[in-house]
């Protein structure tokens, strides 16, 4: 498996790498860490005319907290993640994901950013970074620009950033005071996407649950939010009632698709499932049982 | 088509040659430079056969461009025997049968060298997560993991100073 | 239907005085020190000072100046007609020599079909259609892999598709003809019966319990990590060709080769190098090798050709893919009676098993496993289906480990619904240890056996009874943990040539020893190592018989023109055969070796006895000659009037099979939410007779297991209504991690064979045969008291979820 040819580019700085893609504009790919694009090429699914290669700008390549905002540099490897000691410490629903991402290997080269920008609802970032309420940030032509994460999947493979924009950083608000995050993945082996997963982050009150936001990873065709999921949790007591009518109404809105790894009655029962389990773990962490 | 020439470490021998850019890693390392100890087992990314380390991080080169590694530093099972002194990994999988038709082995050898460059005192469980982008058909993976840990082991005993 | 079981004679009767009541024991055979390094040892193993080095030399690794390269045009249809292939745009680019298709290898002469190992037939090139997704239909051949990788897109094809069968049930109303190349137009391969009809319906009117199932044993695939690959290098000036192929079988190979091309057998010379797996996936004949071989010859140049996974994935070596029903019988006392069997073995496009001739569905007659009854009658009929050929292998070629799933399953069934517990109730209907040597009602001699030893020992290890406790208590809470055995017969070793031959030659394996004057040997085998560890263990064989030092014997298998003819490895043949040849041919020496120590020490024969590495003058050991002063002699100072030199050849012609065993038992949790199932433990009692290396033999079981693990709970190569394969890469296709992989338990016990020379009984296969009933059954047993009987492999978490939820659990 070999990929058809391609003109290659790697821009050392920011301005060359826009400035590149401003010239070749659709005839141009970015490749971050290239672990969906490379075997996409391979089977020729994919052929590019031009290739950006974005593994120079070591400028965006960071993990850090930054007043109430971990930033994470789009071109940051998921492994570095599993490394922080801020993420494992304060983001456990990032820390949860990260070690579940495809493989150790993979996630030694595949980056944050290509992880959110390939905009694949099979991929975990989205559903974590729905969950959280990142921002991105992307710079164009037309300047710098945050982006709401709500605002970013569009659709299968295509997200808000513009032709000629490049992410720049992932802002994740860090969680405040009884706060907690859980990740729960289903996958048939190490190495594959996710049956399901569901992503939880949630406040508590006391006994009740202020805040919560739940998404859900490869059960529909654009990562997405439960709003109903997350208008069963909000305002109620952390109830094993109240996780079941999330998980149900999780299931109830996500749109799976049938595939060897299962139907779409089964995604969608399994999507109840992980949710309650996201959910309990979430609420465990909130109250600091965990 | 563009070509590039490239400068690559790779087990810290200078190495240069000039690339298609479509030119995978792999490749490179097995049919430029004749280092055919890096092996390809599949086509998605999955199994980890062609495992190398690219400035210090384990990767699966099938999934990297040669000309990506312009300026980098390469680790190759060719690598591991220093000074005709087997590595401990490679007496590890030597001494605990980790392998059988060998052709797993070499990028068994470099996760594991990775594995335990993070992380020198792994327990089976974080072996077992540590390995699993790299697929093994003949071992069942029992032995492979008594063999890196044999390597943990050994790393961690002082060496006794020849006299 | 073409009922042609005529074709297929029964095995016949095993010779007198092969078979006899052998004890069992726990307890390793050792009779040499470790300087020796003979049987028993743990020896490290001699191969992997290069592996370990990265210094393997595996097909890929070939490279030869002016060598070009191969690639495959496939079809994207599972059955279409070829209307045109247009591959001008493709011979425009730079680097791109030649388009070799169907047409070009017709007027070659007609080397477009070519046999299976089956007597079969099968395209190497289409003319007029494909029959299966995947099928090569033409080949580039260019200077570099990534220009023929090119090419091979720029070739046009036009298909007008034709309907598609991929069901076997559906393919036998033969509405959708697979193969009109046939005289009989039908989709009806053969059928073939063992054992007693009428004893059989009998035994089932008599019956106090009967019980039915049906089970789908899936295709799946070895997936060696490793791809199947060829270099042909022909020389045109002395007209021979060279072969670097991943073979299994090189001989074999060869003479197929031979045969199919017309080049002379002498000017063939097929080099195996090493193997990164095999699995038997690397004994079939690919079209992609003949096509290969054929580019060399037209070229005059070495060609490469080196598939992607996902061409091996989608187009070599199926196995299984079974359609089982079964009926058990059992009298008032819960003893089983007897077994009906009807199958139907979808072999896709091709019947290219790689099955002894006289044995279309193998050794499937096992069926009766581990268990005493009075009769058995199984029936097997063949179809084409629009998917690749099928049949071959997956670490068990001969249909062993259908067999095993099924009387396993059935077992396991009837001891549920009898109430009895399934440990107790296999030990009550074993096969007893005084029974051996054993004739099954379906006609095998059962060598050697001691079944309730196997099963009590992995009780005893796994701890039975307390985990039955901790069911109990687990299942009053609503948790899901199941206990699974199973208590499988090999049979393996195939074999003696009075019933096993593929194509004609007969299934015997050869060993060639030359001693060396300074007491060093070289040994050469007709089989061929793939991990297996050969070079370590023929060599242990001979340090056992000749007390040459292990390390002082050089191992070699693979290439035609050096070592003795053979079958290849494969179906855990390698023990059985070449293992008995290497000691047969041992023991030739070693009676030369007494004439020459008789010689030197200047007394009688009959005053010698061996000990451990020389001969000693009975009651006067200190006067003696080693082995190692034996070969100098046999060089410098041989006894007038013999043969100098120290060397033997041995063709090996087993008298037997062998039939190893084993009891397995396995503990599982259920998530009730998802459906998954985790392997908690696998305890594996094996018995493969006399251990040669112990750590190679608990590697082989490791190894096994994982690929019993596999089509157990991951692994299905699966198919939509159009024939499409929907697994063709790793990301469906699901080979276990170490993540997915228990933490093996393994044990043994010892039965040795009493017809092999050294009482070894091969092991390669047991585990892989073995485990998936004991996984099966594991689930099945958390699920019983629901009312699950059976599930069908590979028990995908859906298929739990499915019946927890009609039976209405949740979570």
């Amino acid at each position: 498996m070999i990929p058809a040819t391609f003109d290659y580019h790697a821009p050392s700085t920011l301005d060359e790498a826009l400035q590149l893609l401003a010239r070749h504009g659709d005839a141009a790919k970015l490749l971050a860490g290239g672990h969906s694009l490379i075997p996409a090429m391979r089977f020729r699914l994919a052929q590019p005319e031009i290739l950006i290669d974005l593994n120079k700008l070591d400028g965006l390549r960071y993990v850090r907290e930054e007043g109430n905002v971990l930033a994470i540099g789009a071109m940051t490897p998921e492994a570095w993640l599993e490394e922080s000691a801020v993420v494992q410490q304060r983001y456990p629903l990032l820390a949860d994901a990260v070690s579940v991402i495809a493989d150790p290997l993979v996630r030694n080269r595949g980056t944050v950013g290509g992880n959110l920008a390939h905009a694949d609802p099979a991929n975990d970032q989205p559903a974590v970074m729905l969950a959280y309420g990142a921002t991105i940030v992307a710079q164009g032509p037309g300047g710098r620009r945050n982006i709401a994460i709500d605002d970013f999947f569009v659709n299968l493979f295509e997200s808000s950033l513009q032709p000629g924009e490049i992410m720049l950083d992932i802002r994740v608000p860090a969680p405040g005071a009884s706060s907690g995050g859980a990740y729960v993945k289903m996958e048939r082996k190490v190495g594959d996407y996710a049956t399901s997963a569901v992503a939880v982050q949630l406040t508590m009150n006391g006994p009740t649950i202020s805040a919560a936001r739940v998404a859900l990873t490869n059960v529909n065709p654009v990562p997405m939010r439960s709003p109903g999921a997350e208008a069963a949790l909000v305002g109620k007591a952390a109830t094993e009632e109240a996780f079941e009518a999330a998980g149900k109404a999780a299931a109830a809105e996500c749109d799976p698709s049938s595939d060897l790894r299962g139907s779409a009655d089964y995604k969608r029962d399994v999507t109840r499932v992980l949710a309650k389990r996201a959910i309990r773990r979430a609420v465990a962490r909130a109250q600091g049982r965990s | 088509m563009s070509t590039h020439k490239i400068s690559v470490d790779v087990n810290g021998t200078p190495q240069s040659g000039e690339v298609d850019s479509r030119m995978l890693l792999v490749h490179f390392l097995r049919e430029e430079l004749r280092m055919t100890g890096t092996h390809i087992g599949c086509d998605t990314t999955s199994c980890g056969a062609c495992t190398v380390i690219l400035n210090g991080r384990a990767v699966k080169s099938c999934t990297v461009f040669a000309v990506q590694a312009d300026g980098a530093k390469v680790e190759t099972v060719e690598g591991l025997e220093q000074g005709g002194t087997l590595h401990p990994l490679q007496e590890g999988f030597w001494e605990k049968h980790g392998l059988q038709c060998g052709y797993c082995t070499p990028g068994m050898l470099m996760c594991a060298k990775y594995l335990l460059s993070k992380n020198p005192d792994p327990s089976e469980a974080e072996i077992r997560a540590g390995i699993s982008g790299n697929l093994c058909r003949c071992t069942g993976y029992n032995n492979i993991v008594e063999a890196i840990r044999y390597a943990a082991e050994k790393m961690a005993t002082p060496q006794e100073v020849a006299r | 239907m073409n009922h042609v079981a005529d074709r297929f004679e029964k095995h016949s009767p095993v010779p007198e005085g092969s078979s006899a009541n052998v004890p069992t024991t726990d307890e390793l055979r050792i009779t040499t020190p470790p300087k020796v390094c003979g049987m028993g040892h743990r020896m490290k193993r001699k191969e992997d000072p290069r592996f370990i080095r990265g210094r393997g030399n595996y097909v890929d690794d070939v490279k030869l100046p002016g060598m070009l390269h191969m690639d495959i045009v496939r079809s994207p249809y599972a059955h279409a007609k070829i209307l045109k292939i247009d591959a001008s745009e493709a011979l425009k680019i730079p680097g791109v020599l030649a388009v070799i298709t169907g047409e070009d290898l017709k007027k070659a002469g007609n080397l477009h079909w070519m046999p299976t190992l089956m007597s079969d037939t099968q395209m190497v090139l289409p003319i007029d259609k494909v029959v299966y997704q995947a099928q090569e239909v033409c080949a580039i051949i260019a200077t570099d892999r990534y220009i023929a990788a090119d090419a091979i897109e720029k070739v046009v094809v036009d298909y007008e598709p034709l309907p598609v069968v991929v069901d076997p049930f559906e393919a036998l109303k033969d509405n959708v003809i697979v193969r009109d190349d046939k005289e009989l137009k039908t989709n009806h391969i053969w059928h073939w019966e063992a054992g007693d009809k009428e004893a059989t319906d009998q035994v089932f009117k008599d019956a106090a319990t009967v019980i039915e199932e049906k089970m789908h044993i899936p295709r799946i695939h070895v997936s060696s990590i490793e791809t199947c690959g060829m270099v042909a290098n022909y020389d045109t000036a002395m007209q021979h060709m060279q072969i670097y192929m991943t073979s299994q079988a090189p001989h074999a190979h060869r003479t197929v080769f031979a045969l199919v091309s017309g080049l002379p057998e002498h000017k063939i010379q097929i080099i195996s190098p090493d193997i990164g797996g095999g699995f038997g996936g690397k004994v079939p004949v690919y079209p992609g090798y003949v096509i290969c071989a054929v580019a060399s010859l037209v070229t005059g140049k070495p060609v490469k050709w080196v598939e992607d996974r996902s061409e091996n994935l989608q187009a070599d070596s199926f196995a299984r893919d079974y359609h089982i029903t079964c009926r058990l019988a059992a009298d008032k006392d819960g003893k089983i009676t007897g077994m009906q069997v009807k199958t139907l073995a979808d072999h896709g496009a091709a019947d290219a098993a790689a099955n002894p001739s006289k044995f279309p569905a193998g050794l499937f007659s096992i069926a009766t496993g581990s268990y005493d009854m009075k009769a058995a009658h199984i029936e097997v009929d063949a179809a084409y289906t629009n998917k690749p050929p099928g049949g071959v292998a997956y670490r068990c070629s001969f249909r062993v480990t259908e067999a095993v799933h099924m009387i396993e399953r059935m077992t396991d069934v009837l001891a549920h619904q009898l109430g009895e517990d399934p440990a107790a109730f296999r030990m009550k209907n074993f096969i007893k240890p005084e029974q051996f040597p054993y004739k099954s009602p379906t006609g095998w001699d059962y060598d050697s056996g001691n079944y309730h030893a196997a099963l009590q020992k992995a009780m005893d290890v796994i701890g039975y009874h307390d985990l039955r406790k901790e069911q109990a208590e687990k299942r009053a809470r609503g948790e899901l943990m199941g206990i699974g055995i199973s208590s499988f017969t090999e049979v393996v070793g195939a074999g003696p040539s009075r019933d096993y031959d593929i194509l004609g030659i007969k299934m015997f394996d050869s060993a060639e020893i030359r001693i060396h004057p300074t007491g060093k040997a070289i040994a050469r085998f007709g089989t061929k190592s793939q991990g297996q560890g050969h070079e370590t263990t023929y060599a242990q064989i001979l340090a056992e018989e000749l007390g040459l030092p292990a390390q002082d014997i050089q191992v070699e298998e693979g290439d035609t023109d050096t070592a003795p003819y053979g079958l290849g490895t494969y179906a855990s043949r390698s023990t059985p055969t070449a293992g008995a040849a290497a000691a047969m041919a041992a023991r030739k020496i070693r009676a030369k070796a007494k004439k020459i120590a008789a010689y030197l020490l200047e007394v009688n024969e009959d005053d010698l006895e061996w000990k451990v590495d020389r001969f000693e003058v009975k009651g006067a050991p200190d006067q003696h000659k080693t082995i190692q002063d034996i070969a100098f002699a046999a060089y410098t100072n041989h006894p007038p009037g013999m043969e100098a030199g120290l060397e033997a050849t041995d063709y090996y012609d087993p008298p037997n099979l062998t039939f190893p065993f084993g009891s397995y038992i396995c503990v599982v949790d259920i998530d009730k939410g998802t459906g998954e199932v985790k392997v908690r433990r696998f305890v594996a009692v094996d018995d493969c007779g006399n251990i040669i290396n112990p750590m190679v033999v608990e590697g082989q079981i490791h190894g096994g297991l994982t690929m019993g693990l596999a089509p157990a709970l991951f692994e299905e190569i699966v198919y939509d209504e159009n024939g499409q394969n929907l697994s063709g890469t790793f990301s469906d296709y699901l080979l276990p991690t170490a993540m997915e992989t228990p933490k093996w338990e393994t044990d043994r016990t010892i039965t040795p064979s009493p017809h092999h020379p050294i009482g070894a009984k091969g092991v390669g296969e047991s585990p892989t045969v073995g485990a998936p009933p004991a996984i099966a059954n594991a689930v099945v047993d958390a699920l019983w008291h629901l009312g699950v009987r059976h599930i069908d492999i590979p028990i995908t978490p859906q298929k739990v979820w499915k019946l927890l939820r009609a039976k209405g659990v949740n979570d």
